[in-house]
C-alpha cells in the first residue's frame, strides 16, 4: 500500500512506503503527541469553565466536567466584577468593538494610501520615510510611549477611544505600508501609465484601478489587524481610562484580582470569551491568516 | 498629491519614530518625576537603573527568556516544519492546530497557563494524585524556575508561527536537491544538517530577527501569568519600564531603562541591517 498524495505541490523528502511503517508510526505518533499537546490549554480552558466550584476544588483539571453548568459563562459575561463595575465582561467586549472597527478602518486607509504613494508616485524622500517606518518597527514601543502621551494629551485625545485609534494606526502603520507597497509595485505598471495618459489623478487610479484590484491584500490586512487590535493590552491599558479599558486589560483586571474568592471556572469562561474572537477569525480565514503573518514576518 | 497624502507617513516617521525616540534619549539624562522638566543630571538615572536590584533581575529574566526562546523555538520551529514536509496526510489540520496559539493574545495565554501550573489543582496535583506524593512542579510559586513557567507559555504560543515560516522556507528547496541526495545516498537528517539548513539561512535569520525583537517586548505575557512574582522573580524590562513611568511617576528613570532597551535591539538589529541591505546594494 502506498500513500497517494497528489496534489501537495512542493513537499519533499523520501518516498513514503507502507502505510505502517516503523517511520510513519513514528512520524504520525509524534505529530499526534505535539497536536495534543497544542490543543491541551484550550480543553482545559473549556472544560474548566463548565464545571461548578465544588467540582473544581475535588477534581483533576484535565477531567471532563460530570455536570454541565453554563452559570460561570453568564456571570463572566454579565456579571464579573473589576472595581466597582460589576457588569461583567461584556463592557469590555463592547469597548473592543467600538476600538478595534475604526482603528482597523483607519490604519488601512492611512496605510494603503501611503503604500500607493510608495508603489506608484515615488516622490522625493520617499524612501527616507519609508526606512524609517521599517526601523521604527523595532523600536521597543516602551521607548515611544511617554512622547505619545504628549502628543495626545496637545491635541486634547488622551485617554480617549479616537488617540487609541490613532496609537494603533502609527504603530500598525510599518507592516500594512510595506503590505500595501510590496503589493502595489507586483502590479503591472502599465495599468498605472494608461490611467494617467487618460488623464486620472491621484485619487482617481487609487480608488478606480488600485482598490478594486487589491481586494485580497485588504483582506489579509484586516485579519491582521483585527487580530492584533483586539489582543493589544499595553496600549490599552496606557491610552485608555478605566470606562472604556478594552476586553483584554478588563480580563487581566477580572482574573488577577487579588479581592474575593477566586471562581476559576469564571475566570477561564472570561478568557475563551476574550480568545473568541481572534480564534473564529483564524480558524474561518484559514490560509489568509498564514499568509497575513507571513507577510508580515518576512520584509520585503 | 503624493506627498499631501503622505502627510501621515511622514509625521509618523518624523515625529513619532525619530522625534519620539530622540525625546525619550534626551530626557533620559533628567531628574524628571511626575512630569517632564529638563532639568539635567547627567548619568543619575543609568547609575540608578543599574543599582537597582529589581532592573538587574528583570535583565537576567530576560537574558535567560530570550537565549531559551531563541533555541526552542529554532529547533523545534524547525522539526515540526521538517515533520509536516514529509508529504504527510492531514499536512493542513496538524498546521492549524500548532499555528492556532498565535492568534490568541498573550494575556489569554498568560491566563491558562497560570491555571495549568496551578500547584493546588494542575499539572502537580495530577501527578501527585497519581501516587507520586512528592512530586513538585510549581513554577509560578518558585522564584528560581518561575521564568521557565513563562517560557513555556511564550512557546506554546509562538512556535507555530515560527514553524510555518520554516515550512515555507523548507517548500522553498529545490526538489533536485533530494533527488541528488538521494541518489548519493546520504542519509536524511544528514541532508537536513548540512544541505537544507545552510540553504536556508536567509529564513533563519529572518525568524532570528523576529523572535528576537520579540523577547525585547515581553510584556503582558508576564503581567497576566505572574504579575511579576513571585516578589520581583519573574519581572522583565518592558514592565520595568511601564511600571516606573505609569505606576511609580519616575519618569526619568524609565526614559533611561527604556533607552537602554532600544539599545539592546540597535546591537540585534544593526548588524543583520547592514548584513541584509548593504550585501543588496552591492549584488
Amino acid at each position: 500500500m502506498t500513500e497517494a498524495i497528489a496534489g501537495f505541490e512542493g513537499a519533499h523528502g523520501p518516498k513514503p512506503r507502507r502505510t505502517f511503517s516503523r517511520r510513519n508510526i513514528f512520524l504520525y505518533g509524534t505529530l499526534i503527541m505535539v497536536a495534543l499537546y497544542y490543543m491541551l490549554p484550550l480543553y482545559v480552558m473549556i472544560v474548566t469553565s463548565l464545571k461548578g466550584m465544588p467540582e473544581i476544588r475535588l477534581g483533576n483539571i484535565f477531567a471532563p466536567p460530570v455536570e454541565i453548568t453554563f452559570q460561570p459563562w453568564v456571570k463572566a459575561w454579565a456579571e464579573a466584577c473589576t472595581g466597582l463595575n460589576c457588569d461583567g465582561l461584556s463592557r469590555g467586549f463592547w469597548n473592543s468593538v467600538r476600538i478595534t472597527i475604526p482603528s482597523v478602518i483607519v490604519s488601512i486607509a492611512i496605510a494603503s494610501v501611503n503604500g500607493y504613494a510608495l508603489a506608484n508616485w515615488r516622490f522625493k524622500g520617499a524612501n527616507v520615510f519609508f526606512t524609517i517606518l521599517i526601523f521604527g518597527a523595532f523600536i521597543p514601543y516602551q521607548v515611544m510611549l511617554y512622547p505619545i502621551v504628549i502628543l495626545l494629551r496637545e491635541i486634547g485625545l488622551y485617554g480617549t477611544l479616537w488617540g487609541l485609534v490613532i496609537v494603533h494606526s502609527i504603530f500598525g502603520m510599518p507592516i500594512l505600508t510595506l503590505l500595501f507597497r510590496n503589493y502595489f509595485t507586483s502590479l503591472p505598471e502599465e495599468l498605472f501609465k494608461a490611467a494617467r495618459v487618460d488623464g486620472a489623478g491621484f485619487w482617481g487610479i487609487y480608488f478606480q484601478i488600485m482598490l478594486p484590484m487589491s481586494l485580497p491584500i485588504f483582506v489579509v490586512a484586516m485579519i491582521l489587524q483585527v487580530t492584533g487590535i483586539w489582543n493589544d493590552f499595553l496600549f490599552g491599558v496606557v491610552y485608555t481610562k478605566p470606562d472604556i479599558y478594552p476586553m483584554t486589560v478588563q480580563l487581566n483586571n477580572i482574573v488577577n484580582s487579588v479581592q474575593g474568592v477566586k471562581e476559576y471556572n469564571v475566570n477561564m469562561a472570561a478568557t475563551i470569551l476574550t480568545g473568541l474572537v481572534p480564534l473564529v477569525i483564524y480558524f474561518v480565514s484559514g490560509r489568509l491568516f498564514v499568509r497575513g503573518i507571513a507577510a508580515g514576518a518576512v520584509k520585503g | 498629491m503624493a506627498k499631501i497624502a503622505a502627510i501621515p507617513m511622514i509625521l509618523t516617521a518624523l515625529c513619532v519614530f525619530v522625534g519620539g525616540t530622540l525625546w525619550t534619549v534626551v530626557y533620559s539624562f533628567t531628574g524628571s518625576k511626575l512630569l517632564p522638566k529638563a532639568k539635567w543630571v547627567g548619568l543619575d538615572q543609568y547609575e540608578r537603573l543599574w543599582n537597582t536590584n529589581r532592573w538587574i533581575v528583570s535583565i537576567e529574566n530576560l537574558m535567560i527568556y530570550g537565549i531559551c526562546s531563541l533555541i526552542f523555538s529554532l529547533v523545534i520551529g524547525f522539526v515540526l516544519a521538517a515533520l509536516l514536509d514529509q508529504k504527510i496526510r492531514f499536512e493542513n489540520t496538524f498546521r492549524t492546530i500548532i499555528l492556532y496559539p498565535f492568534a490568541l493574545s498573550f494575556i489569554v495565554t498568560g491566563l491558562v497557563w497560570q491555571w495549568i501550573l496551578n500547584p493546588d489543582f494542575g499539572v502537580q496535583n495530577i501527578v501527585r494524585s497519581l501516587g507520586w506524593a512528592s512530586f513538585e512542579f510549581d513554577p509560578l510559586y518558585n522564584q528560581d524556575i518561575v521564568i521557565y513557567g513563562i517560557l513555556i507559555a511564550g512557546l506554546w504560543q509562538g512556535t507555530g508561527l515560527i514553524m510555518v515560516l520554516m515550512l515555507a522556507g523548507l517548500r522553498g528547496i529545490d526538489q533536485e536537491i533530494w533527488k541528488a541526495s538521494r541518489v548519493d545516498g546520504i542519509p536524511t537528517w544528514k541532508t537536513y544538517i548540512f544541505i537544507v539548513i545552510p540553504m536556508m539561512r536567509p529564513v533563519f535569520i529572518t525568524t532570528l530577527v523576529l523572535i528576537a525583537s520579540g523577547i525585547v517586548r515581553v510584556f503582558d505575557l508576564v503581567v497576566a501569568q505572574t504579575s511579576g512574582g513571585p516578589g520581583i522573580a519573574s519581572e522583565v524590562p518592558a514592565k520595568y519600564v511601564y511600571d516606573t513611568m505609569f505606576l511609580r511617576q519616575n519618569l526619568a528613570q524609565g526614559f533611561a531603562a527604556s533607552t537602554m532597551m532600544l539599545l539592546a535591539v540597535a546591537i540585534v538589529i544593526i548588524p543583520w541591517a547592514y548584513l541584509e541591505f548593504g550585501s543588496r546594494k552591492r549584488d
